[in-house]
């Protein structure tokens, strides 16, 4: 990571941007993420949503944002970036905008539509060099339908599509990767309970042209079954687990910016949630537990 | 203005191009692709000061289109067929939000079977979602029809987008003289596109396209895309009047064709109206006081025009290019409502479903349809809508069935 504002925590924008008084669920790690990127990206800014819990951010005739934002659909929120952006720089270049009057656009939205409805819209705008930021918060399940399972969904999660001794039989598809195949500007996975380490990230990224993303993990007190005040700590825990990889892929190359020394078990951050309930009472379930712990060691031990 | 030959696409390339539009939002699909390529080699000569992008799906391209209206630009974009019904969602989605552009469409029949040829059940599928309708019949008036479409919805009574429609091959691929305007004569009919409040400018932050909660403001937006619809019946009308002084073209929002003594009325869109207007001279040469009335605006739909047109007349032949499973028509039941209580001046409407996919309807059969129509009208009551088919083609398709059941069994022997 290159030279960085943000060293220190006392670093980090002190005033809020975005308002408060949202509809969002106490505790929601998304909106957490959200104020912190916000409050960096500032007011410039349009952001392009697709359908999902931030979509009740903006209800008529109230929005926390200062800057601009568009609703478009489940599906197409990077086609709207498109649009906009290259309305934006039709209008500037044939002089019928002042350049003042620029926008950086910013794609929203949820795992559900960045990890499947939507991943072909955000593959065509990565083929057309689209100059955008997307951001996911990615709470590993469609959240605002009431938490089914979406390929964002982590292996025997329950969901309310997963309800059996198993949970959720997939494995969580591996967006970062996918994205970095496409060679874009910058890829970064991040979490708000690392709120220096994500400040970077947008910093890095508001840098840089071309198509770029922050994939933001999202805990969820609504979705994942605990108390919301547990929110910060149990973002730490999916760090601190290796659970949740914090890296960033640029030039080419993946860099991870924050390596857990000593590995807590990823039990620690299992036990912290519901969804994960059925892994422990009535009996644990050491098959699963073991093969859930495996593939963390695993993915660390090829990280090297 | 000069005179050249042009196919439908081609003319609907020059219509984009004389009214400057700022953006292309792009994707292929037959027989539309000519126009995006047309334009597309445009903008690589310098011919036309355009951006095109080529999106990744039609779902994706009428987000694109919206959102670079919503932002302020002057867009246009064409597709036809599944690619209209895969944005399907995303025409009704930017409908709402009140940004003006100009999507051609050219017509293809729907899956399945899988065609390439054309019937209007593609478009007609778009018929409620708030783009206003403007159906062509001519290159020419594919031409015209853009230019007036920008006027139209770009209108601060209207502010909808507008969905020009032309048939594929029988435009699309039809050779055909087109006049096309000066450019400068275009500018003063079309002046360059006011966003007016919607756009995105970072001093005058602006959110569109929010959820409402309840149904009380849900409606209101709602009745006010209505409304604004209906405006666009009054603005059409000055609109065309300009036009017409400007170009000397004409262009109602319906066409009427010897309608005036008729008894007996063909109503149908697109451009196999020309072929009814044909059957239409030919009847009248045989004696027979017969007309043909063209709605060229769907939506909004000129109800109070065919009353007039239509009221007295003693019998209507609806001809449907088109068709609602289980129901009929689409037009026959549009036409049905809006005559719908007048009396005695009302004709009797008789339904016909012909076209689909490219079908012929033959000079023949407009002469029977009009027989049809007429002893109906003397008996005063309408027989049950007709699906125009030929016993010869009838016979074809059994041909068909019959090497395919051969062809099966075929299969079931070697396996
Ligand atoms: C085309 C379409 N299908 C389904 C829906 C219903 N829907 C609304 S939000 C949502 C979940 C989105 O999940 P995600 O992107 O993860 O966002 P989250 O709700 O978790 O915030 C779904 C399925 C929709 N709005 N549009
Ligand atoms: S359901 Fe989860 S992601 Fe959605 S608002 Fe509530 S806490 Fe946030
Ligand atoms: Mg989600």
């Amino acid at each position: 990571m290159s030279e960085t504002r943000f060293k220190r925590m006392k670093d980090l924008p002190s005033g809020h941007l975005l308002g408060s008084g949202t509809p969002m669920c106490a505790g929601c790690g998304g909106l957490e993420a959200l104020h912190e990127i916000y409050d960096i990206l500032g007011e410039k800014t349009v952001f392009v949503n697709a359908a999902g819990c931030m979509t009740l951010l903006s209800v008529y005739p109230f929005t926390p944002f200062r800057g601009s934002w568009l609703y478009t659909a489940m599906a197409s929120a990077p086609a709207g970036a498109q649009g906009v952006r290259d309305a934006l720089d039709i209008l500037l270049q044939k002089g019928r905008m002042a350049p003042t009057d620029d926008l950086e656009v910013v794609v929203l939205t949820g795992d559900g539509a960045a990890y499947g409805m939507g991943l072909s819209a955000t593959s065509g705008a990565i083929e057309r060099g689209l100059d955008f930021l997307y951001v996911c918060y990615d709470n590993e399940g469609y959240g605002n339908t009431g938490q089914q399972y979406s390929g964002a969904t982590p292996h025997g999660a329950r969901t309310a599509t997963s309800t059996g001794a198993r949970g959720y039989p997939g494995y969580k598809k591996d967006l970062f990767s996918i994205l970095a195949a496409h060679r874009p500007a910058y890829v970064a996975t991040a979490i708000g309970a690392e709120p220096l380490d994500l400040a970077r990230k947008v910093e890095q990224a508001k840098g840089l042209k071309g198509p770029r993303f922050i994939i933001a993990l999202s805990p969820c007190p609504t979705g994942w079954d605990y108390d919301p005040k547990d929110t910060v700590e149990i973002g730490r825990l999916a760090v601190r687990s290796g659970v949740w990889p914090l890296k960033e892929y640029r030039d080419g190359k993946v860099t991870h910016t924050k390596i857990p020394g000593a590995r807590l078990p990823v039990e620690d951050y299992l036990k912290t949630q519901g969804r994960f309930a059925h892994l422990f009472t009535p009996q644990r379930n050491e098959a699963l537990l073991g093969e859930i712990q495996g593939r963390v060691d695993a993915y660390w031990q090829a990280v090297g | 203005m000069t005179r050249i030959l042009l196919t439908g696409n081609r003319a609907a390339a020059w219509g984009a191009r004389l009214a400057r539009a700022d953006y292309l939002p792009a994707f292929p699909i037959t027989p539309q692709t000519e126009i995006i390529e047309t334009i597309g080699s445009w903008i690589d000569s310098g011919e036309m000061d355009c951006r095109m992008a080529t999106l990744e799906s039609e779902h994706s391209m009428i987000t694109a289109a919206g959102a670079a209206a919503a932002t302020g630009a002057r867009v246009f974009t064409a597709t036809s067929s599944q690619g209209l019904l895969y944005g399907m969602e995303m025409i009704y989605t930017v409908a709402g939000w009140r940004a003006p552009f100009v999507l051609v469409n050219v017509s293809r029949g729907l899956a399945s079977p899988l065609t390439l040829e054309p019937d209007h059940n593609d478009v007609l599928a778009t018929r409620d979602s708030g783009f206003l309708q403007i159906h062509c019949a001519t290159c020419q008036e594919v031409l015209d029809s853009i230019l007036m479409a920008y006027r139209l919805g770009e209108d601060a009574r209207v502010r909808l987008p507008v969905i020009v429609n032309l048939d594929g091959f029988y435009l699309s691929f039809t050779r055909e003289p087109v006049e096309t305007p000066d450019p400068a004569a275009v500018d003063g009919f079309l002046p360059p596109y006011d966003p007016e409040n919607v756009r995105f400018r970072a001093s005058a932050p602006l959110s569109q396209a929010v959820v409402v909660l309840g149904g009380s403001p849900y409606s209101y937006f709602r009745y006010e895309s209505h409304l604004a619809a209906l405006n666009a019946l009054e603005a059409h009308e000055e609109i065309a009047e300009e036009f017409a002084r400007t170009f000397g073209r004409t262009y109602g929002a319906l066409d009427t064709y010897r309608t005036e003594d008729a008894e007996i009325v063909f109503v149908m869109m697109g451009s196999f109206a020309t072929k009814a207007r044909e059957a239409v001279d030919r009847l009248r040469q045989a004696g027979r006081p017969v007309g043909c009335v063209r709605p060229r605006l769907l939506r909004p739909f000129p109800e109070e025009g065919l009353r007039r047109a239509l009221a007295g007349k003693r019998g209507v032949a609806v001809i449907d290019q088109n068709i609602s499973m289980g129901k009929g028509g689409v037009l026959y039941g549009e036409l049905a409502s809006a005559l719908y209580g007048l009396g005695q001046a009302a004709p009797v409407l008789v339904s016909f479903i012909g076209g689909l996919g490219g079908r012929d309807i033959s000079a023949e059969e407009f002469y029977e349809m009009a027989a049809v129509t007429r002893s109906a009208a003397e008996q005063g009551t309408a027989p049950p809508p007709r699906l125009l088919y030929t016993l010869d083609e009838l016979r074809e398709v059994r041909k068909l069935q019959a090497i395919a059941h051969v062809e099966r069994q075929g299969l079931g022997e070697e396996s």
